[in-house]
């Protein structure tokens, strides 16, 4: 309180002194500029976007140049703008048959993947669950992953086309074969790898199975289940990709055979350029999903 | 021992086999723990304290001998006996609160509602001076209040014996100690029967009524047995000039380093 009361004074002359003084303090401290303030956030986010602008640019300069001459047998990227600008400005369009735009085409091969993979999510957790937990069925059913799992996604077709007579549902088979594996093989690594330590806690507190199943087993394996999800997502845009291509329909995989069919080199282009765009989100979107599911589960 | 046995040990032998090699830890620990009582198990690191701790607890099951609590043979893990482990284990993904929630929610789900459960986990993270911080998660906390919430979790499942494997191992000089007066005052609030495994002697003879000490592995057993007589609450400042207390402190050391020492590792 003294201290508090000793000060007072100095506090309320405070303004006659700084005036004596002006001539030494006389600017106020200055306010940082939008700029300044932004600087540090600006920097940083523009140096992780200004570097793959200007490969990208560099790369697109190349291959105008290499493709520009006449008689070069494929499009320069100006040319390939100005063949598929009306199918980029209009992706909505829907002419009837397979003449969509391109939102359509890849809406339908989304669906596909979404279908197939779920269901590879969900049968595959469980399957996982299954081996990380018995050592029997590990035993049993490793080594005949094991070799399905290198099997190719295309090899898969004729057989799935065979059993369900019908492209629909092969093309979803394929992406289901196609995206389990990881699935199953990540979730068993992370049933396995929950500690010793959560096994005394669920058994000082006699937890049931079912109860360690919802309240141990699966938040302890999230991180290594989302691990295998992201790259099944990736394996099933490879696939459905490729699998379109043979069953054909509306579908970006059999949109780009129409067109090298029908020699429309630009919207091969195009469409190639979509596919990665959407591979790229449907890998970051799964990665966000298991950020914000598996928050706080890495063990401290 | 004049103690009524509450928890007892009678010829309790444990061997590990490896194959056809098989290696006897623990051989006829015959040990009676009155009710209310604080027990320190002292020994070098090897010696099979924590075994034996495994033992009470359920997770081991002793190959001779029984252990036996209120009369009953302890045959399986259970909250009558609940455990503070030497490495915290809580889990992760949980807050502070759910992780004294989930035993609280499995002991008493039949028992209390879901109003008088909240009450007493609250009560439990009161008790350890959790309360403020029950909504972070483990990893938001510092070592010593994971080993808090440790001690509450096991106090929530309001446990016959409460088992301590090196609670305060894992931890710094100064928590340490600040924690150890907190198990001694909760000690004194709770009357808990406490069976503590450590391998610090200041701790034991300031917490423990009774310090027993075991003999080097393999086939370790009870060395000696010290009754620490020092009046509760105790003070370590005032204990650390009291004769009793640096008599018992000598009659550990002496069991530890001079008669018991480790003969590998004379460094």
């Amino acid at each position: 309180m003294p201290v508090v009361q000793a000060l007072k004074p100095a506090a309320e002359a405070g303004p006659p002194i700084a005036a004596a003084e002006a001539d030494v303090v006389a600017l106020p401290l200055k306010r940082p500029s939008l700029a300044e303030r932004c600087g540090p956030v600006f920097s940083a986010a523009s140096a992780r976007v200004v570097p793959p602008l200007i490969v990208l640019a560099l790369l697109l300069v190349v291959w105008e140049l290499l493709c520009a001459q006449a008689g070069s047998r494929l499009p320069p990227p100006s040319k390939v703008l100005t063949d598929t600008w009306d199918f980029i400005v209009d992706p909505f369009y829907d002419n009837g048959g397979i003449d969509k735009g391109a939102f359509w085409h890849i809406a339908r091969s989304l669906s596909r993947v979404a279908v197939g993979f779920a269901l590879a999510a969900v049968v595959g957790i469980a399957l996982g669950v299954l081996v990380g937990q018995s050592t029997w069925a590990m035993r049993g059913l490793d080594p005949i992953f094991q070799v399905l799992r290198t099997i190719p996604p295309l090899a898969w077709l004729p057989l799935s086309l065979a059993g369900f007579r019908d492209a629909q549902p092969s093309a979803i088979f394929v992406i289901f074969i196609t995206s389990i594996w990881p699935v199953i093989i990540n979730t068993s690594v992370g049933v396995r790898q929950i500690p010793q330590d959560y096994r005394n806690v669920a058994a000082v507190i006699r937890l049931s199975w079912y109860e360690f199943f919802w309240k141990i087993t699966l938040p302890a394996t999230v991180p290594y289940i989302f691990t295998g999800l992201r790259i099944g997502v990736g394996l099933s845009w490879l696939a459905i990709v490729a699998a379109e291509m043979l069953i054909g329909g509306v579908g970006i995989g059999f949109f780009i055979w129409d067109a090298w069919n029908s020699s429309r080199i630009s919207d091969i282009i195009v469409a190639l350029t979509y596919i990665g765009l959407v591979g790229f989100l449907l890998d970051r979107l799964i990665a966000a999903l298991g950020h914000v599911v598996s928050r706080g589960t890495s063990a401290s | 021992m004049g103690a009524k046995a509450y928890l007892s040990f009678e010829q309790v032998g444990m061997s590990f086999r490896r194959g056809t090699h098989a290696s006897e830890v623990l051989r006829d620990v015959d040990l009676r723990i009155g009710e209310g009582e604080y027990v320190s198990i002292i020994g070098h690191s090897g010696c099979g304290k924590s075994t034996l701790l495994n033992i009470v607890g359920g997770l081991l099951k002793s190959t001779t001998g029984e252990v036996f609590l209120e009369g009953q043979v302890v045959d399986a893990p259970g909250p009558d006996r609940a455990i503070v482990f030497q490495n915290h284990s809580l889990l992760p993904w949980l807050t502070v609160y759910g992780n004294v929630r989930i035993a609280v929610d499995k002991v008493f789900g039949g028992t209390k509602s879901s109003k008088e459960r909240h009450d007493w986990v609250m009560h439990k993270l009161e008790l350890v001076q959790m309360a403020q911080h029950k909504d972070k998660r483990p990893h938001e906390v510092s070592g010593g209040m994971k080993q808090r919430v440790g001690i509450a979790r096991a106090l929530a499942m309001q446990p016959k014996v409460l088992l301590m494997d090196e609670p305060f191992g894992a931890l710094d000089a100064l928590t340490r100690a600040h924690l150890q007066d907190s198990v001694m005052d909760i000690h004194a609030k709770l009357g808990n029967t406490v069976m503590m495994i450590t391998h610090d002697v200041d701790e034991a003879v300031l917490l423990s009524d009774r310090i027993v000490m075991m003999t080097n592995g393999p086939s370790a057993t009870i060395g000696e047995v010290l009754a620490v007589d020092l009046p509760r609450p105790r003070r370590r400042l005032e204990l650390a000039t009291d004769p009793e207390y640096t008599g018992c402190r000598a009659a550990v050391m002496a069991f530890l380093y001079s008669r018991h020492k480790l003969p590998s590792r004379a460094a």
